[in-house]
């Protein structure tokens, strides 16, 4: 059963119809992209997945619930970081208990084991103005994680990244996804890190932007580092070129 | 040490301007260009200050009151404003336009109907103190919520959080910086606006001290008076600038940051 499902979704700003007939599936554990050139309506996918705006027509379901236009069911990370810079990163990354109606110190009690975690130790008194790039990533991601229920929806979370740190991270990110257990619905349109990080790969295209293909990654995890060298990569990266 | 020292070089030029204006001022009344009857030099302006001190203080007692209270109704009353028109656009629209027209009518015009309205008292110095001080902070607060990323709201709505918490944990927040640039302007127009309605009617204060000089033609003491309004305005900003970084530590420690 999947976990996370949305079924005929269409969406449309005015006349304009943005996405339509959307049908995908994440289930436990898997980490899924969403790959799509700029304007294809990814982001506007993930607005409806995260309830933030209603669809015109179809539902999206979490564990078989109805989850259409009901916010705070599943975790969004947008593009940016957007961590708070009047917060302390202990109170960024424990926010969403707050909101969800924790106390302020349970919050900061139940997030402060995780920085080891996502390599953040040493970090929770530290304002976002004095990590890096990558920290604040990371953040941003525990942040997500805290408030995931199980699923996850990123967008885009290290297109801002130069190409040293996003390779670092991509690393750090396998990792860490082999020890908690978070489903992932992925936006990007960098075709190495769709292949590197996903188990299934969607295309999504068109005007209105439609999935018109799914692929799925074999190659089993945790990949080889060399994985974005070797000719599966390579064949994987021509089919995806091919369907874009 | 660097950044010290960069500190201290970077004020030179501001002292260097001060020096040079009282120079110019010492020059013209100490060599009579000007006669002493229309620009006292600036040591008769510190002896009268000294020498008149105690009354001074005394009528400083009740304006600073007066724009205390002025300011603290205008706080108070510019966050509900600005709060409101934030959260019903419409209000935004209907009251902005007459909240401009508002600022365009000096100060000085208002202050004789206040008087007619309300008397000698008190009341119409606070309700002075209160226009004058209402707009820079409502503008202010109203900016800051209007720059709010649209996304950080997404955020939090994504992680399920309701309007108050929406406005509690990033509107405030981000809204504090033009607050206090605001409340910086309010705390200086809130000294001057009690001396001007002060200067219409009243037995105490200093703008009825600074007519009652003036009509003495004792210039002195009314320069006297108005350098203590300028350092009083000073200290008021000062302080104003203490709240500020006392209560945006994250900005301090982004300035060290830049600094780096």
């Amino acid at each position: 059963m999947a976990l996370l499902k949305a079924e005929n979704i269409k969406k449309k700003y005015g006349e304009r119809t943005i996405i339509s007939n959307i049908n995908i599936e994440l289930n436990r554990g898997e980490i899924v992209s969403l790959l799509g050139v700029s304007g294809s309506g990814k982001t506007t996918l993930f607005h409806v997945l995260s309830g933030l705006i209603e669809p015109e027509e179809g539902n999206v379901y979490l564990n078989d619930e109805d989850i259409t236009n009901k916010p705070g069911k599943i975790s969004y990370m947008l593009q940016k970081d957007l961590l708070f810079p009047h917060k302390k990163i202990i109170d960024n990354v424990s926010l969403p208990l707050v909101i969800s109606g924790m106390k302020k110190e349970e919050a900061r009690k139940k997030a402060d084991p995780y920085f080891e975690e996502f390599g953040l130790k040493g970090t929770q008194q530290q304002y976002p103005c004095q990590l890096s790039g990558g920290m604040r990533q990371r953040a941003a991601l525990l942040r997500t994680y805290l408030s995931s229920n199980g699923v996850a929806l990123l967008d885009e979370p290290f297109s801002a990244l130069d190409t040293i740190t996003k390779s670092s991270i991509h690393k750090w990110y396998l990792d860490v996804m082999q020890h908690i257990e978070l489903s992932t619905l992925f936006i990007t349109h960098d075709i190495d890190e769709a292949i590197l990080l996903s188990d299934r790969i969607y295309v999504l295209k068109g005007q209105p932007g439609m999935i018109t293909d799914e692929i799925i990654i074999k190659e089993k995890k945790p990949r080889a580092e060399d994985f974005n060298l070797s000719d599966t990569f390579m064949k994987y990266k021509r089919e995806i070129i091919g369907k874009l | 040490m660097k950044r010290k020292l960069q500190n201290i070089t970077s004020k030179i030029p501001a002292c260097v301007a001060i020096f040079l204006i009282l120079a110019v001022w010492m020059a013209l009344s100490e060599t009579g260009i000007i006669p002493a009857y229309m620009l006292p030099s600036p040591v008769g302006v510190l002896k009268a200050l000294v020498n008149d001190m105690d009354l001074i203080l005394m009528h400083a007692k009740v304006t600073l009151t007066e724009a205390f209270i002025g300011l603290c109704i205008g706080i108070v009353l510019a966050f509900f404003t600005a709060t409101l028109m934030d959260r019903f656009v419409v209000l935004d629209h209907a009251f902005y336009p007459i909240m401009i027209i508002t600022q365009t009518i000096p100060t000085i015009a208002i202050a004789p109907v206040l008087v007619l309205w309300m008397g000698f008292g008190m009341a119409p110095k606070i309700t002075l103190v209160v226009i004058t001080t209402f707009f820079p902070i409502t503008v202010g607060l109203l900016d800051g919520y209007k720059s709010v990323d649209r996304d950080s709201i997404d955020l939090m709505r994504a992680m399920g959080a309701s309007r108050m918490q929406i406005f509690t944990n990033v509107k405030i927040p981000t809204a504090m910086p033009q607050f206090f640039s605001g409340l910086k302007i309010s705390a200086s127009y809130a000294v001057v606006g009690a001396v001007i309605s002060e200067w219409l009617g009243g037995f105490e204060g200093l703008g009825v001290y600074m007519t009652r000089v003036k009509k003495a033609y004792a210039f002195d003491k009314m320069f006297a008076v108005i350098i203590f309004i300028v350092i009083i305005s000073l200290l008021l900003m000062f302080i104003v600038g203490i709240v500020r970084d006392f209560s945006m530590p994250w900005i301090r420690v982004q300035k060290k940051q830049e600094q780096k």
